[in-house]
């Protein structure tokens, strides 16, 4: 490589770009605090010729929604030849779709609730009351309803009621055109990150999230005070263990590399339900992710440069 | 949702009493801050500063129209004649030279003041944010218009402030309504501080008030006792070339005026005044004073150079020009594109044409989906305290080229259309109440430093 240079990948053009930027300032800080050389770049026309020009020693894709998680950009990458932190593009683009991560994990005979995947088109062509109502019939209430890809709980709504149906498909079509309505699960909402710093993936403590509007939607995200935290969860030792080893399973089953973050309920009898999978997860202040890190007792920025060391040794094997 | 899992076995001993809320102030706050929330819909804004979106969201001016070089050379001069007083602090009611040249200008609007009746401040934001710190206490109800600049509601709810919301048509401020809100409010034994309006080129509606409709209202604020604040930063921007008579013209004790060089020079020249009887002057500047000491120097001789040395309206007859052709792109796009039952306002100056969609529909829950088809609008919901506006959305034509401007109505037209089709299939008002914009207004608006 002619550079020392690490290239932090934040922006884009999704739902999602205002966290990312905040979670890419924030992991450049953190890496450059390790005395690394750090460039923070958007993911715009520019992009590649600098790459080409000038190839960094790694990229950080700090990118969140499509493009950054669907694996489109990690093709390009490996195109160019340049390294990067985290999943390869398959792995990335199977993770990124919901209904097509669940059917991997259930296969590995991790729980997950059970759901159906619903384009916009077959409630125009079947007519949307008789499908709301077999959806109804089939997984009962509550459910939720969220947009197949794309995270931040964007278009997502718990639905408890049949009349808040309508409105809740709607509101998830308009980040997507395929939901995913999924029996509501009640538990203990928990994320668990898992990363490999180069001697195998390892859970880190889970994240327990008890937002104070019941829902963990944008606001209870990203406005800090309005979710408590409790890291470690509130989980016995037998039930911190389960969730640690689905984390795993989901991270090994799926493929996945350097990062990822599980997001999983814990039911009452201690039986976990895997959610979705997270293969850039946020880094903001309020994100799960640090909160993990710290709980664990490392440092963000320590982690975040083994991470880059570990890309820049695979792709030094791999080439 | 989250109940702890009963033991089995052993404890994990980690069961803390209290989490983490990642904000060691929760319990300093002031009351005042309760809305203000993070929003996905204020975060899609971020993404309409991409090159990639037409953006018609953001209300920045045009000053690509402005010869940096003469006005480089502006502050060249000033600096050279006038550095040490330009670098320096200053009087906290603003530049006298600065205060003679602001009379002159709105003397083209009618208004006669004395300079000493003129306090400069940091933009006309700050001049409103001190006229509500100085009239209003936590609880006072004051008029505004349906819709209302954001700016002015974010003010207002900063000092917990009721906002009683009037109804407008095209004509602005409907003085009936006016009556009506004036007669509801005095049943309930509460007597608003002040009416602000926007008469001129409203912002985000784009109407004005005629002559005749000013002076009715005026005359109903004067029997009912009411001081009207007139925010007016577009006066001079009509495209008739014509200047409309400022409301304080006909009333100098019971009008404040409050007007801005951010669209006629330059926004981040940051300048603004209040034109306000003694008494109230007295106190703005006291206030004034207290917020930022003095407004900039620097700014204020700039902009006193450039108006001294430069032919500015001249300057102000380009810019019209230039906000008249984007104004005709909107206007012939519009027609061009939205479907049956959308309705706009069709401005004669200013910035912004308001748009209402058909029935049914909701701007804010549609706005992810625009931002996908890369277009941006703030939707009306921004404009209001009271939650109105979800049917209606504004558009900003300062800003892109005019072939921008109808590619980006174009797309807009595809969403609304997307939109109506969901509609129809689920046959339902969308947008669950307490989901989108549920915070504070301003929530569901950009930033100042988006295009």
């Amino acid at each position: 490589m002619s550079s020392q240079r690490i290239v932090v990948l934040a922006g884009g053009l999704s739902h999602e770009r205002d966290v990312s930027v905040r979670s890419g300032r924030r992991v450049a800080e953190a890496l450059r605090a390790q005395g690394l050389d750090v460039e923070e770049r958007d993911m715009d026309a520019e992009l590649i010729p600098s790459l080409v020009a000038d190839p960094p020693a790694c990229v950080f894709p700090v990118l969140h929604g499509a493009a950054g998680e669907d694996g489109a950009i990690r093709d390009v990458l490996d195109m160019l030849g340049v390294p990067y932190v985290g999943s390869g593009p398959t792995p990335c683009r199977v993770s990124y779709d919901k209904p097509v991560a669940k059917a991997i994990i259930d296969a590995a005979d991790i729980a997950t609730p059970e759901g159906v995947v619903l384009p916009h088109a077959s409630f125009r062509e079947l007519g949307a009351q008789a499908v709301l109502t077999a959806v109804e019939d089939s997984l009962g209430l509550p459910v939720v309803v969220k947009p197949t890809k794309g995270g931040s709980s964007l278009g997502a709504t718990i639905v408890r009621n049949a009349a808040e149906l309508p409105g809740a498909m709607v509101t998830c079509f308009s980040y997507g055109d395929t939901a995913l309505i999924e029996r509501y699960i009640e538990g203990i909402e928990v994320a668990v990150s898992v990363i490999d710093l180069g001697e195998g993936p390892f859970a880190l403590p889970a994240v327990e999230i008890v937002p104070d509007g019941g829902f963990y939607d944008y606001a209870a995200r990203y406005t800090a005070g309005m979710t408590e935290f409790f890291t470690p969860a509130r989980l016995t030792a037998e039930a911190s263990a389960a969730v640690a080893a689905v984390a795993l399973r989901a991270h090994d089953v799926l493929g996945l590399r350097g990062i990822s973050r599980s997001d999983l309920i814990v039911e009452q009898d201690g039986s976990v339900q895997f959610l979705e999978v997270n293969v850039a997860p946020g880094m903001t202040e309020t994100s799960l992710f640090p909160q993990a890190v710290a709980a664990a007792g490392l440092d963000l920025g320590e982690v975040c440069a083994s991470l880059v060391d570990g890309a820049v040794e695979l792709d030094a094997e791999l080439s | 949702m989250s109940t702890p899992v009963p033991a089995s076995g052993d404890p994990s001993g980690s069961m803390a009493a209290h989490g983490s809320r990642l904000d060691p102030h929760l319990a300093r706050y002031a009351a005042r801050t309760h809305g203000m929330t993070a929003s996905e819909i204020r975060a899609l804004f971020s993404v309409a500063s991409r090159p990639e979106v037409v953006s018609l969201a953001g209300g920045m001016p045009n000053i690509a129209a402005l010869p940096m070089d003469v006005v480089a050379a502006s502050v060249a001069e000033m600096l050279s004649k006038r550095g040490h007083v330009a670098l320096q602090y200053g009087s906290g009611q603003g530049d006298p030279i600065l205060r003679e040249q602001i009379c002159e200008i709105v003397g083209l609007q009618g208004v006669h003041p004395h300079p000493d009746d003129v306090v400069v401040t940091v933009g006309s934001q700050m001049a409103l944010d001190l006229v509500t710190r100085i009239f209003c206490d936590p609880g006072d109800v004051i008029l505004a218009e349906a819709p209302s600049y954001v700016g002015a509601l974010g003010v207002f709810r900063a000092y917990q402030v009721d906002v009683e919301h009037v109804a407008m048509d095209e004509h602005g401020l409907i003085p009936e309504a006016l009556r009506d809100s004036l007669i509801a409010l005095a049943a309930q034994g509460r007597a608003p501080k002040f009416l602000y309006t926007i008469p001129s080129f409203h912002n985000p509606a784009g109407v004005s008030q005629p002559a005749e409709r000013r002076a009715e209202i005026l005359q109903i604020a004067q029997s009912a006792g009411v001081l009207v604040i007139e925010d007016d930063p577009y006066g001079l921007l009509g495209f008739d070339g014509q200047i409309p008579q400022a409301m304080r013209a006909q009333d100098a004790e019971g009008v404040i005026y409050l007007g801005s060089f951010s669209k006629t020079f330059a926004a981040g020249i940051r300048v603004g005044w209040a034109v306000a009887p003694h008494g109230v002057r007295e106190k703005l500047t006291l206030a004034a004073e207290a917020a930022v000491l003095c407004p900039p120097a620097y700014s204020q001789l700039t902009i006193s150079t450039y108006l001294a040395t430069q032919p500015w309206m001249d300057q102000v007859k380009t810019f019209r020009e230039v906000y008249r052709e984007r104004r005709d792109a909107t206007l012939e796009s519009l027609e061009q594109h939205m479907p049956e039952g959308a309705t706009w306002t069709k401005p004669d100056g200013g910035f912004y044409v308001w748009v209402t969609l058909p029935p049914g529909m909701d701007a804010t829950a549609m706005l992810p989906r625009a931002i996908t088809a890369r277009v941006a609008y703030v939707p009306g919901t921004a404009f209001y305290m009271d939650g109105q506006g979800r049917r209606s959305m504004r558009l900003s034509y300062c800003f892109p080229e005019p072939d921008r401007i109808r590619e980006g109505v174009r797309r807009l037209a595809g969403v609304i259309e997307e939109e109506l089709e969901l509609i129809s299939t689920f046959g339902t008002a969308i947008g669950a109440p307490g989901t989108h914009g549920a915070g504070a207004p301003e929530t569901t608006a950009p930033g100042p430093e988006v295009m």
